[in-house]
């Protein structure tokens, strides 16, 4: 087994508040060169820099995970993470089809900007993609893992668009897969705040929306060899896999 | 004032937890944020919110609420209903905005 260093949560120009500078190209040349090989390309409410950031990763021997941070109805973030472009082609239907249709302000939130590997702008996002979407968190969870995708309860020990916040405490029957700390604080005081769940899996995830904030959470993934099975094995701590919070 | 005289005075739909319709009501409060209310309502509170997942009623059961009300036509998720009823918290619904009804609800119940 070996330790391959790993964030599953950026943002990417995409998101309207992620950085000019979070272009796909960007953010591998960025993780290339502090040696993460597993991303996670997690935009608010949109997977849509998945493919040509896993393009650009392979090169460097980067695995790329594609997925979302979703805004459920409750406005509670949740990372949902997938292996194949046809689960996350079918997951951005999902999305697409529960939009509240409230639109994206630039002047207010900023660009919501899809580009190719060159970093010219191909598309434009008109749905406000911080909205929540129209469907409920037990919703979200069953339509991830229909698709086969994990479920991640995303920086849950945060004050705001978390589930704590939101929901006052994690519900006992909410299917994750594993649950998201922010940077503020730790494995050992996250296990005693939340003790009251049974077999508590963490990650760490730096929820970056500026190039030097990749990689900032120091999460390592043991695991035998980069594959998405090897990875699936380690968020939930299974066949000696593991997430390890430096 | 009873829970129920609220309900007719106000002319509020009751979805369940009807046997808790004779529940004192004490003072309102008003926030969609779980761990808002978790910190700051007090027992007696006839609750005012959006949130229909079912960890509203475990915190009106933890808080000894009287009651919730949900605004702007929300229904309550099924699970949410069955908790409900076995906690015998009334969950109440309005087609009216937040603002609207917490307004009528402090005339009815402080005014």
């Amino acid at each position: 087994m070996n330790l391959f260093k790993a964030d599953m949560h950026i943002h990417t120009v995409l998101s309207p508040c992620g950085d000019l500078s979070m272009s796909p190209i960007n953010i591998v040349d960025y993780a290339s060169s502090i040696g993460l090989k597993v991303i996670g390309i997690t935009d608010h409410n949109s997977t849509l820099h998945g493919p040509v950031t896993r393009k650009l990763a392979e090169k460097r021997g980067i695995m790329v995970i594609f997925g979302a941070e979703v805004t459920t109805r409750e406005e509670v973030h949740c990372l949902c993470l997938f292996e194949t472009e046809n689960q996350r082609s079918l997951f951005q239907s999902f999305i697409e089809r529960n939009f509240s249709g409230i639109k994206n302000n630039t002047e207010l939130f900023g660009h919501q900007v899809v580009v190719n590997e060159n970093e010219e702008i191909i598309d434009e996002i008109e749905p406000l993609l911080i909205s929540a979407l129209n469907v409920n968190i037990d919703e979200v969870e069953k339509q991830v893992h229909q698709l086969g995708g994990l479920f991640i309860p995303a920086h849950i020990d945060r004050p705001k668009y978390s589930l704590i916040s939101q929901l006052g405490f994690i519900p006992k029957d909410l299917n994750f897969d594993s649950l998201e700390i922010s940077k503020n604080t730790t494995k050992e005081k996250a296990l005693k705040d939340f003790s009251y769940i049974k077999n508590l899996r963490f990650i760490k995830s730096s929820d970056a929306h500026n190039i030097d904030q990749i990689g900032t959470a120091g999460t390592q993934l043991l695991m035998e060899n980069i594959s998405w099975n090897e990875f699936k094995m380690a968020i939930l701590g299974i066949e000696g896999r593991e997430v390890i919070i430096v | 004032m009873k829970v129920a005289e609220v309900v007719e005075k106000l002319g509020l739909e009751v979805f369940s937890g009807s046997k808790g319709l004779d529940k004192e009501i004490r003072g309102g409060y008003t926030s969609d944020l779980l761990s808002d209310v978790m910190g700051h309502a007090d027992s007696g509170n006839i609750w005012v919110t959006l949130q229909t997942h079912k960890n509203v009623i475990a915190i009106a059961s933890l808080k000894e609420l009287s009651a919730i009300v949900l605004v702007k036509n929300y229904k309550p998720e099924e699970d949410t209903l069955a908790q409900s009823n076995e906690e015998g918290i009334p969950i109440l619904g309005t087609s009216k905005e937040t603002f609207e009804i917490s307004g009528l609800l402090y005339n009815l119940i402080k005014g």
